[in-house]
């Protein structure tokens, strides 16, 4: 999976599950302020993207700092490089 | 001094659709609610292939935000609420202001979410894809909350949960709520939404219609000698109860006044009633009242299609108000939408009393002597209707009655 595929499938996840517009989803976009996201919101945000990407997303020391659509990407690279690293 | 309560509002998620307007007109033409549902054919044991469904409803009018909690019930609830507090002239800011309570209930939380967290957790005990929000759909007073929660109210919150009488129940507590003056407004009623969970229910106690699948808008047949048992159904029927004092001062329209609730318990059997037992209820609603039989214009039935709970409700209704005073079911036109009934079924009198026409028990062709010698309304007509009774019954021995009246000084 590219990285362009990762940002692709998270931006999709996020769209369906929180109805957004992709448009919306750009990379400096806050998941507050920008897109309306709450606490709640940031746990099903966990699960559905671990879902997606069969990675676990929920005890990542840098999940509670997350802000913006970009820094989700980011993560979710990681983490899929990671893995594939380990297969 | 007890406050005086009326009705001010009303909504409707009926099999008949989205609104007020639909269930009237779908109960005024006489026309069943009822369908045959080839899905049930497939369910091993089911015999019953009927039910009352609500058509395709949009619930994601409701914004996500107050939507992600709910399963179908809270969202029919939900655009049920809205329409009573609209029809009743208010709107959801008028409503939080502490006076406006929250009580509405459903027999189960969703069976249907439950399903889908099992289905996952049976194969994978794995809670790492539960979602935050899937809890709230199932908890006993998701309707409660959720209607509470997406309109804004800050008053009471109550989830009873009494099976079929739940609705009535409901609408019972809210009304003690504004009579003894802690609310000045109270949104009661009930929700469900269909699973075929609930025609099982009955199915295997022998009480749900297996005989007309060929035929769904024959069933169920009230106080009818062929009836052969309920057909379940779905929906969420709200009344907005108000403080009389306050209605009048607000100008609001004022679509009937409650005079009494009452509700006892048939400990004898958590299925069968006891007709003595039913009797007592009704009774103890006349005195609460302070009316005589007499006074009761109608009597608007729980009957449900059912051998024995027909059989009965209809000899407690002889014993109290004899052959004289009419008495209709209506669900014949609507099914059992469960813990929506009572309300929906409330809505469909209060127009009755608003146009002095009383609507027939559909699908009673053979009345059922063994139901007592009743005076069964059989076609539509029109007379002076100013009180009416109310009953609900439920599993568990919960019995039910509420008189309303029109408005008068």
């Amino acid at each position: 999976m590219t990285d362009e595929q990762v940002i692709d499938l998270v931006n999709r996840t996020l769209a369906e599950e929180f109805e957004l517009n992709l448009a919306d989803l750009t990379p400096e976009a806050h998941l507050i302020t920008d897109l309306g996201l709450d606490s709640l919101d940031f746990v099903d945000m966990v699960v559905v993207l671990q879902n997606a990407f069969h990675v676990s997303l929920r005890e990542e020391p840098s999940i509670q700092q997350i802000r913006t659509v970009g820094e989700i990407h980011q993560l979710v690279i990681a983490k899929k490089r990671e893995l594939d690293a380990q297969s | 001094m007890p406050r005086r309560v009326v009705i001010t509002g009303a909504g409707a998620l009926s099999p008949y659709g989205h609104g007020v307007a639909p269930l009237l007109a779908g109960l005024g033409a006489n026309r069943s609610a009822v369908s045959h549902r080839p899905e049930l054919g497939t369910i091993p044991g089911l015999r019953c292939q009927v039910a009352a469904r609500v058509p395709a409803v949009d619930l994601a009018v409701i914004p996500r935000k107050a939507r992600r909690y709910m399963s179908a019930m809270s969202g029919f609830a939900t655009l049920a609420a809205e329409e009573a507090i609209q029809r009743a002239g208010l709107t959801p800011e008028q409503c939080q202001d502490g006076q406006t309570g929250v009580c509405i209930g459903s027999t189960t939380g969703s069976t249907l979410e439950c399903e889908d967290f099992f289905r996952d957790y049976l194969v994978n005990p794995d809670i790492s894809r539960l979602k935050s929000t899937h809890f709230f759909k199932i908890m006993n007073h998701s309707c409660a909350a959720n209607v509470a929660l997406a309109l804004g109210t800050r008053g009471h919150q109550m989830a009873p949960s009494a099976a079929c009488a739940t609705g009535t129940v409901a609408i019972g507590l809210g009304y003690e709520a504004i009579a003894n003056g802690h609310q000045l407004r109270m949104l009661c009623g009930g929700a469900d939404e269909y699973h075929p969970l609930t025609s099982a229910v009955f199915d295997v106690m022998n009480a749900a219609s297996v005989a007309y699948n060929d035929r769904p808008t024959c069933t169920p047949r009230p106080f009818d000698r062929q009836r052969d048992g309920v057909v379940c159904g779905e929906g969420a029927g709200i009344l907005l109860l108000e403080d009389l004092d306050e209605a009048r001062r607000r100008g609001a329209p004022i679509l009937g006044e409650i005079l009494a609730y009452a509700t006892n318990t048939d400990p004898g059997s958590i299925a069968n009633p006891d007709a003595l037992i039913t009797r007592d209820c009704m009774a103890r609603a006349l005195r609460q009242a302070n009316l005589a039989p007499d006074q009761i214009d109608l009597v608007n039935a729980h009957a449900t299609g059912t051998r024995e709970g027909d059989i009965a409700e209809g000899q407690a209704i002889g014993m109290v108000f004899g052959n004289r005073v009419p008495v209709q079911s209506l669900k014949g036109h609507l099914g059992h939408t469960m813990a929506a009934c009572g309300p929906l079924e409330l809505i469909g009198v209060l127009h009755m009393i608003q146009h002095n026409c009383l609507f027939p028990t559909l699908n009673l062709d053979d009345p059922d002597p063994d139901c007592g010698a009743l005076n069964l309304v059989r076609e539509t007509c029109q007379a002076q209707l100013d009180c009416v009774l109310k009953t609900s019954f439920a599993l568990g021995g919960v019995n039910t009655a509420v008189v309303v009246r029109r408005l008068s000084e």
